[in-house]
C-alpha cells in the first residue's frame, strides 16, 4: 500500500510545505505560557484557520498543531493524560481542512521534542521516549494524518526513538532535525553524520532533512551538506524566515517573503524536494514561494557564495563537515586515558 | 603507548595528578574525580585548592571547547557530571573551612515560556564551574523572581526566553527591579536562542549569554569585577 505523500512526490519535482504554527497562533491570540494544543479542543475554528492560511498561500502539506503534544511536554500544562485525545483532534481538523480544499494536501502529524535530556547524560531513557513518541502517533493516527512529521530534533537518540515508535504506529514519517549551534545541532550532530543515521535506522523516514535553526542562509548549508554526503532520500527544508530582531519593543523575523521566495528557489536548487518556512514564515511568504517555485526555472546547485550573496551569510564560519580542512577545529589531542 | 598504560593515580605526583584531572573531566570520568579529590584531600589540599586549581580549571578547558565548537553538549554535560562527582566531596568540607563561593546564581525561564532545555544546560555548567544555582523553572512571573531573589539573596540573576513573544517580559522583570531600587544589587544574564547582545543592552541586562560556556565565562568575570569594586569601595 503506498501512502498518500509518497503518491504525491513520485508526480512532482517538488512540495511547498507550511510556515510558523506558533507565529501565526500569537498573532490570533495565544498567550505566552499556553500550550497551543489545547485550542484543538477549545478553538478549533482557530486551528481550521491557521491550516486554512497554508493551504490557501498554496501549501502542498502543512503540519498539524501537535508540536508539543507529548506527555513529557503536556505534563506542563498538567494534560499528559489527554495525549491521545489532543493529537487525534488536531489531526482530525486536519484532515477536514485538507479533504475540503479541492485538491491533494498531506496531513503531516507535527512530533517535536520532548525537551529531556536523554540518558546517559539526562534522565530520559529511549524506552519511554519511544513510549511517549508511540502514544502521540496513535493519536495523529486515529485522526487521519497521513504521514507523522518529526520536527526540531537535537538528539541523534531522539530521532531514532521517533522512528521506533512510528514502526510500532505503522505510519510512514518524515523527520528533521535543527542545526542550530555552528552548523550542528545542539548536540553536535552534522548533516554529514545524519545522513548517515538515517540509513542505518530499520524504519526509514520517506523524506528527511532540516527545520527552525538559524535562518534560511545556515538551512541551505545544511541541505547542501545533506547532498554532499550522499544523501539517497527525500531531502525536506523547512528554514526560518531570517533572523528575529528587536525594534521598538517588539520582535520581528527580518525576512521578507521575497526573501524567502529566494530561499525556496535555492532550496529547490540545493536538492531539496520539501521546502517549506519555519518561525516567522506567515501565508504571505508562502504565496511568494509558491509563485517563485512555480515560474522561475530551476538553476544549478549553488555553492555557499551563491547563498551567502543572494539571501544572506551564515552564523558560522565553518558546520562541521569541513573535517580535512585547515578550519577545522580540532578536539585537544594525545589525551591520555585510563584503562578502563 | 601511553593510551594503552594504565594510569595508578595514586602513584602520580600532584602536578601530574591536577594534570590527569583535567584530562578526566575532559573525558567525563566521574569516578576517576572522585577518587582523585580523595586522594588529593588526603595529601593535604585544602578543598578551595582542589575545586579553583583542579575542577574548575579542567571545566574551564571544557568550557572554551565548547564555545569553540570543539565540543558538543553531551560531552559537556558528562564532564559537569564528573565534576559534580568531585564537588559532591568538596563541598561540605568547603562550608567547613569558609571558603570563598564561587558565587550564587537563581536561573528561570520567563513567564509565558515553557521552553527550560537551555535554561537546564545553563544550570548545570553553572554548577559544573562551581556556582551554586537555585532553578526557579519555566514559566515565572516577576513576583516570583522577586521573592526568589528576596530569599535566596543571589549574586546572579538568570533570565532564558526561546521565544520572540517571551523575550519583552526579561525588559519587564529588569524595569521592576529598577523600580524597585533593586537592579545594581545583582548581576542579570540572560539568554535563549533567537536573543542576541543588541537585545541584552536594549532592555538592561548586563550581559547577553550565547550559550552555557558563554554564560559561565560571563558570571566569572562580572562576579569578580563585583568583588573587587566591593575590595575597592
Amino acid at each position: 500500500m503506498t501512502d498518500a505523500l509518497t503518491e504525491l512526490l513520485a508526480t512532482r519535482d517538488w512540495l511547498l510545505a507550511d510556515g510558523a504554527t506558533g507565529t501565526n497562533l500569537f498573532n490570533m491570540g495565544l498567550q505566552s505560557g499556553d500550550a497551543p494544543e489545547l485550542w484543538n479542543a477549545d478553538e478549533p475554528e482557530k486551528i481550521r484557520a491557521l491550516y486554512r492560511g497554508a493551504v490557501d498561500a498554496g501549501s502542498d502539506l502543512f503540519l498539524t498543531n501537535t508540536f508539543g503534544g507529548n506527555a513529557s511536554r503536556m505534563k506542563l500544562h498538567a494534560a499528559e493524560s489527554r495525549v491521545h485525545e489532543l493529537n487525534r483532534l488536531g489531526a482530525e481538523l486536519g484532515r477536514e481542512v485538507a479533504d475540503a480544499s479541492g485538491r491533494r494536501v498531506i496531513v503531516a502529524g507535527s512530533m517535536g521534542p520532548t525537551g529531556e535530556i536523554m540518558a546517559p547524560m539526562g534522565s530520559l531513557t529511549h524506552a519511554l521516549a519511544v513510549e511517549m513518541f508511540h502514544e502521540q502517533a496513535e493519536g495523529l493516527k486515529a485522526g487521519g494524518a497521513d504521514v507523522l512529521w518529526v520536527e526540531t530534533i537535537s538528539a541523534p537518540e531522539e530521532y531514532k526513538a521517533a522512528a521506533e515508535a512510528a514502526a510500532l504506529a505503522n505510519m510512514p514519517w518524515c523527520g528533521t532535525m535543527s542545526f542550530d549551534t555552528a552548523g550542528r545541532t545542539m548536540m553536535g550532530l552534522t548533516s554529514a553524520a545524519m545522513v548517515q543515521m538515517v540509513d542505518k535506522l530499520a524504519h526509514k523516514p520517506l523524506a528527511f532533512g532540516a527545520n527552525c535553526g538559524v535562518g534560511a542562509s545556515d538551512l541551505l548549508r545544511t541541505a547542501l551538506g545533506f547532498v554532499e554526503a550522499g544523501a539517497s532520500l527525500p531531502i525536506i527544508a523547512k528554514g526560518n524566515a531570517g533572523i528575529p530582531k528587536y525594534v521598538d519593543g517588539h520582535i520581528h523575523y527580518d525576512g521578507t517573503p521575497d526573501l524567502m521566495a529566494d530561499y525556496a528557489v535555492l532550496a529547490r536548487d540545493c536538492g531539496a524536494r520539501i521546502i517549506g518556512g519555519c518561525c516567522g514564515t506567515m501565508p504571505e511568504h508562502l504565496r511568494a514561494m509558491r509563485a517563485a517555485l512555480e515560474t522561475r526555472a530551476p538553476g544549478p546547485r549553488p555553492d555557499l557564495d551563491t547563498i551567502k550573496t543572494r539571501i544572506g551569510g551564515f552564523s558560522s564560519a565553518v558546520d562541521g563537515t569541513e573535517a580535512d580542512s585547515a578550519d577545522a577545529p580540532t578536539r585537544r589531542g594525545n589525551r591520555r586515558r585510563r584503562e578502563t | 603507548m601511553s593510551d594503552e598504560e594504565e594510569i595508578i593515580l595514586a602513584n602520580l605526583s600532584d602536578d601530574e595528578l591536577v594534570e590527569q584531572m583535567m584530562d578526566d573531566l575532559y573525558d567525563g570520568l566521574r569516578e576517576e574525580i572522585e577518587e582523585s579529590v580523595r586522594i588529593l584531600l588526603a595529601r593535604g589540599w585544602t578543598p578551595y585548592d582542589i575545586l579553583t586549581k583542579a575542577l574548575v580549571a579542567g571545566m574551564t578547558i571544557v568550557g572554551h571547547d565548547f564555545r569553540d565548537g570543539i565540543l558538543f553538549v553531551p560531552e559537556v554535560l558528562l564532564a559537569a557530571n564528573a565534576m559534580k562527582g568531585g564537588m559532591a566531596i568538596l563541598k561540605p568540607l568547603l562550608v567547613e573551612t569558609g571558603a570563598p563561593r564561587m558565587g550564587k546564581m537563581v536561573i528561570g525561564t520567563v513567564k509565558g515560556d515553557i521552553h527550560d532545555i537551555g535554561k537546564n544546560l545553563v544550570a548545570m555548567m553553572m554548577e559544573g564551574a562551581g556556582f551554586e544555582v537555585v532553578d526557579m523553572g519555566i514559566n515565572n512571573a516577576v513576583e516570583a523572581y522577586l521573592e526568589a531573589l528576596e530569599r535566596e539573596q543571589p549574586d546572579i540573576l538568570g533570565m532564558s526566553a526561546l521565544l520572540t513573544t517571551t523575550m519583552p517580559y526579561m525588559k519587564v522583570v529588569i524595569d521592576t527591579l529598577v523600580a524597585k531600587g533593586l537592579r545594581d544589587d545583582y548581576i542579570v544574564l540572560v539568554g535563549g536562542a533567537p536573543l542576541n547582545e543588541e537585545f541584552g543592552r536594549a532592555i538592561g541586562a548586563d550581559a547577553y549569554c550565547r550559550d552555557a560556556a558563554v554564560a559561565v565565562e560571563t558570571a566569572k568575570t562580572l562576579v569578580a569585577r563585583k568583588h573587587n569594586q566591593m575590595t575597592a569601595g
